[in-house]
């Protein structure tokens, strides 16, 4: 191969322009940081924000020269892009809602926004990883930020036990995963993507099914970790309790996000051609995980626990699509991943703001008659709870009703009765919030709360705005992602 | 104007009124609040009389405007339908809407909250509108969930008391159950038709030539059972119906609006709506019907000897519902939505009168502290009596025609049964008896409190006449075939939905009819015999009665055997000489005591038992969620060799 | 790129087994040792395994992407390890322990 072809052409550059303008900004805030005084702090969220609003504009640019680059280590498409964008939105939200945590415990720093962008970077790349050595990086770059967003308050005890166990168990799983890597590597030769998929497709070449089918499994034990999927989800509950609320949103969206998007990515074009391989254990890793995550749910007196163990069961519900390997399970995971992300952050944001300082009240009961203290806030607080059951005029029913669609149209059958009986049983744990906000005596949670800052306001009303638009035009995003489903050309 | 291409208006008025009352209710005058909402139905209610004028007018009595084509590949959009099926629900939910609009203006004149219970209840409507007006399975979805939160909202609305919060939480819940079966149904139908449009489903059935599925269960009868089931949920059908008597917890005009006139029935129109489908599935229209016919004389049962007077009302209401689901249940579909038409008069008067009585006794529902109210209530009593006389089925009253109907099609239709037919006749039996049961406990005999009881003001008195008069005489659009004056619009009208009546068997009506009325009337007798006598004779025989009456019961499955036996043979022996009048009471009481015992016992249980499981799934976490990094690695582990285990034993 | 001789001395398949050992090894460690530090390094063999498997089989197929691969590895189990003992540090100032059981205040 002459030496030419490994010089990357603008074009390469150009598809590569969100991760750029990311690393950029991020090393800059950084800089800033040091030189910059105690006054100039909260401009850096601004400069964070600014970062994420170019990096989507980016992102439009680089799908305009879409197509494989850097020899087909990143491929832009539709997909990637909309992960891309997806995630990045999920930053600029994140941001938003953070300023007035980051205010009162004392803690804005310029590194929060710089890791945050970091592990954002390293979800782009996630979306658009054509390559399983470029799925390992962007994997890592996300991981080793977020691990230490999770601990973000040093002196907090529950901060450094939420780092230290997604830290530990975190690397564990990579560990899998990448030895996963390895007998696709020794098997087939090639870790490119679409070059696996050629050769698990050729009769000749094709290694044994057996060896081929444990290297899978050993690979979804490092996305199940990041999906929260079980059996590998009980790192979740005890690390979305103990983060930060803004880091918890963003750790139960983002990187969910991004794990899904290359989770399909793989599991579609590379191991599309064994199939019916990988399908049990989705399937039966989707049915414990909608079990695990709604049932568990039940029982939570802890609002940040309760969030955590719904963002297993919603883990569930998108494994049905994945299970579906079909481009209508890809688009309804798609569309599911995207409202769900607009609920579950406008959730965590009201748990931002209502916590106080140190997190005092996270508890279900702290919530009785802030319907009737503050009912702007209660109303969106209940938007996304509907949202989260599945109501309809709400993303969270649409969502539901395309993997469902998605799965009765892949004959999964059994798979679709169960993911809607537990959709029913989900109701409950979530109603239990709307009954404690509207039908209790405020108590001394509620008593003297104080008002919603500026930022948290832009997040909830934006979340809230876009979970109803997702249930009310669902066509806007549906198509695109429709349009973008088709993994395999 | 063009009130027919204008009916995706229809909705949106309530809707408007909604938002005004949500967003800015707070700083409005209660008068501005009393004009504004029920003339906001009032509005929709002139669109919906006129949009049916024009289709009665037009040839083919289908319209449908689509305004936004809103999922395209599920053709699925905001598209309205209006036909003859339609029309007759877009009547009753504008204008029973309207009526008790304008009655909870003076119900609720004096509790706080005025406005956010104006706006709930526009909301209701505006989703029930989008139900019964939707040309397609989601939006009727949309509608069938949006009814279900609003009604959740309404009966939650004393949200000072405890029980009314659970009670709203338990109907969530329920039909929540029925509609993930609703979910897979509808996902069935489009997998089937490739289309969620009633009319392109219709089409597309009718096509393909199914053959009815008679000999072997099919996807057709699956896809027919589950819309069923998610009928079930939100028309209160055994053994679903459970948070249907809990929901009596609300405001009465919500129980008479939402739990007896409207909403309850989407399930039955629901049915109807998708009747070519369940043409095709024989073996599912039996469990219809079977479940129909069960709940009709179960719940009956129950409202034997409830004493609260909203209970009886909602064990009646499931009961009447389950005659609907016989109907739909033998194929003929326009009986069940002319009862369903018929019973929202009498139904809804029957609610609000108790709402009248509540309403004049200062908040008491229990009918054993009632009594003689007929002297200071006179409107009520008279409005109440001749609902009372529609829902026993007293020939020439609403009632009457459309239950006689359905008994006659039961008897006579190629789905029906002898059996179910004798079910429906009992449950025709119990439903007079309890009905007078209640007249008799409530407005004769001596009053048996010091409540001073007061006739409720015009606001409230006036949607009750208007309503006495309707139960009177909407059953004359549709008589039996030998009246000899009358007219069969009603029938006529709802052919153009359902196709005209296949020929059954010859059915004797004038017998059916005869027996029906008979009936109606022993239910009466009996009635006036055990509680007239009562509250109105000697003192020993009141007391020993009383005795009898209420307490039966109580001694027997509350405080057991220990309290008197000897009591229990003077009783026994009384009842020999009092003969079989009192005989055929005390075989009711016991009957229904049986299903009581189910109530408290099964239901309850099972309730209990979801609680039970709520705690019990705990234990399984707290031994997965030890809070340890290494036995969580462990589980990791697990989770790896049980995939490897899989490759090995495969 | 010139042919490389094959060993013969040694199969490549005892390479593989021995990296499977080790792999194993590491998890056993993972899941035995009581101290945050050797649980952590435990980590680091399970990576150190799997090189080693990147680059037999790199050898075996004759191509240079297994070893590049195993770089890879190796700079983010580097920078892993950077925040790895960061982590644990702040752990041990606030609990002044390194017993990875007693960090367990959120369960259930």
């Amino acid at each position: 191969m002459p030496l030419a072809n490994f010089i990357p052409t603008a074009d390469d550059y150009l598809r590569y322009l969100p991760e750029i303008i990311l690393t950029v900004v991020g090393v800059v805030i950084m800089f800033l940081e040091a030189v910059g005084g105690e006054r100039r702090k909260p401009a850096l969220g601004w400069l964070a924000g600014a970062g994420l609003l170019a990096a989507i504009w980016g992102s439009v640019v680089a799908l305009g020269v879409g197509g494989t680059g850097f020899q087909n280590m990143v491929i832009v498409d539709g997909f990637a892009t909309f992960f891309r964008i997806l995630v990045l939105v999920i930053g600029l939200l994140t941001i938003v809602s953070s300023t007035q945590y980051l205010d009162r415990e004392k803690a804005n720093a310029g590194e929060f926004h710089a890791l945050l962008l970091f592990s954002i970077a390293g979800q782009c790349v996630m979306a658009s990883a054509n390559e399983l050595i470029m799925v390992f990086i962007g994997l890592e770059i996300s991981s080793i930020a977020s691990y230490i967003l999770a601990g973000y308050l040093r002196d907090d005890r529950r901060n450094n036990e939420s780092a230290l166990k997604y830290f530990l168990l975190g690397s564990f799983a990579t560990a899998f995963l990448l030895y996963g890597v390895a007998w696709v590597y020794g098997l087939t030769g090639s870790t490119n993507l679409a070059e696996v998929r050629r050769v698990l497709m050729t009769p000749e070449s094709a290694p044994n099914l057996v060896l081929m089918g444990t290297a899978a499994a050993l690979m979804f034990v490092g996305f199940a970790f990041k999906v929260s999927a079980a059996p590998f989800q009980v790192w979740a509950p005890d690390v979305y309790q103990g983060a930060p609320a803004p880091v918890s949103a963003f750790m139960s969206t983002g990187p969910k996000a991004a794990a899904f998007a290359v989770f399909l990515r793989v599991f579609i074009t590379a191991f599309g051609p064994i199939a019916t391989r990988w399908e049990p254990f989705v399937w039966g890793s989707a049915i414990a995980t909608m079990i695990v995550g709604n049932f568990a749910a039940l029982t939570q007196t802890n609002i940040k626990r309760l969030l955590a163990y719904s963002s297993i069961a919603h883990a569930g519900y998108v494994l049905v699509a994945v299970t579906a390997h079909s481009e209508i399970g890809t688009a309804a995971a798609m569309f599911y991943l995207a409202a769900y992300a607009f609920m579950q952050i406008g959730a965590f944001a009201v748990v931002t703001w209502f916590s106080r300082q140190g997190e005092k009240f996270v508890n279900v009961d702290d919530l009785a008659g802030l319907g009737e203290r503050q009912p702007m806030v209660a109303a969106m607080l209940t938007i996304f709870l509907l949202s989260l059951i599945g109501v309809p005029l709400t993303g969270g029913f649409f969502g539901k009703f395309y993997i469902f669609r998605a799965a009765l149209d892949s004959n999964l059958v059994w798979l679709t009765v169960i993911g809607l009986l537990n959709s029913a049983v989900a109701a409950y744990y979530y109603l239990r919030l709307i009954v404690v906000m509207y039908m209790k005596e405020p108590g001394a949670a509620t008593e003297n709360i104080g008002p919603v800052s500026a930022g948290l306001r832009v997040a909830i009303l934006g979340s809230a705005l876009a979970t109803l638009v997702l249930g009310i035009f669902p066509s806007l995003v549906l198509d695109f992602a429709g349009r973008s489903a088709a993994l395999v050309k | 104007m063009n009130f027919l291409d204008s009916i995706w208006l229809i909705p949106l008025f309530p809707l408007v009124g909604a938002a005004v009352m949500l967003l800015f209710g707070r700083r409005l005058a209660n008068s501005v609040i009393r004009i504004l909402c029920p003339g906001t139905i009032f509005v929709s209610f002139i669109f919906s009389v006129g949009a049916v004028m024009q289709l009665a007018g037009s040839e083919h009595k289908v319209h449908e405007v689509i305004k936004y084509l809103w999922m395209p590949p599920l053709h699925a959009d905001w598209g309205f339908l209006l036909d003859p099926l339609s029309s007759v629900m877009i009547l009753v939910v504008t204008g029973i809407g309207f009526l008790i609009h304008v009655y909870a203006t003076g119900y609720m004149a004096h509790e706080g909250g005025f406005y956010r219970f104006f706006g709930y209840l526009n909301l209701f409507v505006f989703f029930m509108l989008t139900l019964v007006l939707a040309n397609n399975y989601l939006l009727l979805f949309v509608g069938w969930e949006g009814v279900g939160l609003c009604s959740y909202l309404l009966i939650g609305f004393y949200y000072h008391k405890k029980s009314a919060g659970d009670a709203g939480k338990k109907a969530f819940i329920v039909n929540r159950i029925g509609d993930a079966a609703f979910i897979v149904g509808m996902l069935l139908i489009f997998s089937i038709a490739g289309s969620l449009r009633f009319t392109e489903v219709n089409e597309f059935i009718e096509a393909h030539h199914f053959a009815a599925e008679t000999a072997a269960w099919g996807i057709l009868s699956t896809t027919a059972l589950m819309l069923f089931i998610g009928a079930t949920g939100k028309s209160a059908q055994f053994p679903l119906y459970v948070w249907l008597p809990d929901a009596m917890e609300g405001p009465t005009p919500v129980s008479a609006l939402i739990h007896a006139a409207t909403m309850v029935t989407a399930g039955v129109y629901m049915v109807c709506r998708s009747h070519v489908l369940f043409e095709l599935t024989p073996m599912t229209l039996q469990i219809v019907a079977t479940i129909g016919g069960f709940t009709a004389i179960f719940a009956a049962s129950i409202g034997l000897v409830q004493n609260d007077i909203k209970r009886v009302l909602a064990y009646s209401t499931v009961s009447q519902l389950g005659y609907m689901f016989l109907a739909a249940g033998v194929g003929a579909y326009w009986v069940a939505v002319f009862h369903l038409f018929t019973h929202a008069f009498f139904k809804a008067l029957l609610f609000l009168g108790a709402g009248s009585v509540i309403h004049g006794m200062n908040g008491e529902q229990d009918m054993r502290h009632m009594g003689g109210l007929k002297k200071y209530m006179p409107v009520t009593h008279w409005t109440m009596f001749i609902a009372t006389l529609a829902i026993s089925g007293i020939p020439g009253l609403a009632g009457f025609f459309s239950k006689d109907e359905i008994l006659a099609q039961v008897y006579g239709s190629a789905h029906g049964s002898k059996a179910l037919y004798v079910v429906g006749l009992t449950t025709a039996l119990m439903t007079s008896f309890y009905m007078w049961r209640l007249m008799y406990m409530t407005f004769y005999g001596t009053a048996r409190s010091h409540v001073h009881a007061h006739e409720s003001p015009l606001s409230m008195t006036g949607p009750l006449m208007v309503l006495a008069a309707g139960s009177a005489l909407v059953g004359w659009l549709s008589v039996p075939k030998f009246f000899p004056i009358g007219a069969h619009t009603f029938e006529h009208w709802l052919e153009h939905v359902f196709g005209s009546e296949k020929g059954g068997a010859e059915i004797p009506e004038v017998l059916l009819t005869s027996l029906s009325v008979a009936a109606a009337l022993l239910g009466i007798w009996i009635a006036s015999r055990i509680y007239l006598k009562v509250w109105e004779g000697p003192l020993y025989k009141a007391m020993l009665n009383k005795w009898y009456v209420d307490e039966i019961y109580d001694f027997l499955f509350v405080n057991g055997l220990a309290k008197g036996g000897g009591e229990v043979l003077g009783a026994f022996d009384r009842n020999v000489i009092n003969g079989g009048v009192d005989g055929a009471g005390w075989l009711a009481r016991m009957v229904s005591s049986v299903s009581i015992w189910w109530d408290t016992w099964i239901v309850d249980g099972a309730v209990r038992a979801t609680s039970f499981t709520v705690k019990l799934s705990g234990y399984p976490v707290r031994l997965l969620q030890t809070g340890h990094v290494q036995s969580y690695a462990l589980v990791f582990i697990v989770g790896v060799l049980a995939m490897f285990g899989f490759y090995v034993l495969r | 790129m010139p042919e490389l001789p094959l060993p013969t001395s040694v199969p490549l398949s005892w390479y593989l087994l021995l990296s499977a050992i080790l792999f194993a090894l590491g998890i056993a460690g993972f899941l035995y040792r009581r101290n945050i530090i050797t649980v952590f390094m435990s980590i680091e063999l399970m990576l150190n395994a799997v090189n080693l498997s990147f680059v037999t089989f790199s050898y075996k197929l004759k191509q240079v992407d297994g070893h590049i691969f195993s770089f890879f590895v190796m700079v983010v189990a580097a920078a892993e390890a950077a925040v790895g003992l960061a982590i644990i540090l702040t752990v041990f100032k606030n609990r002044r322990t390194l017993e990875v059981d007693e960090i367990d205040s959120m369960k259930y």
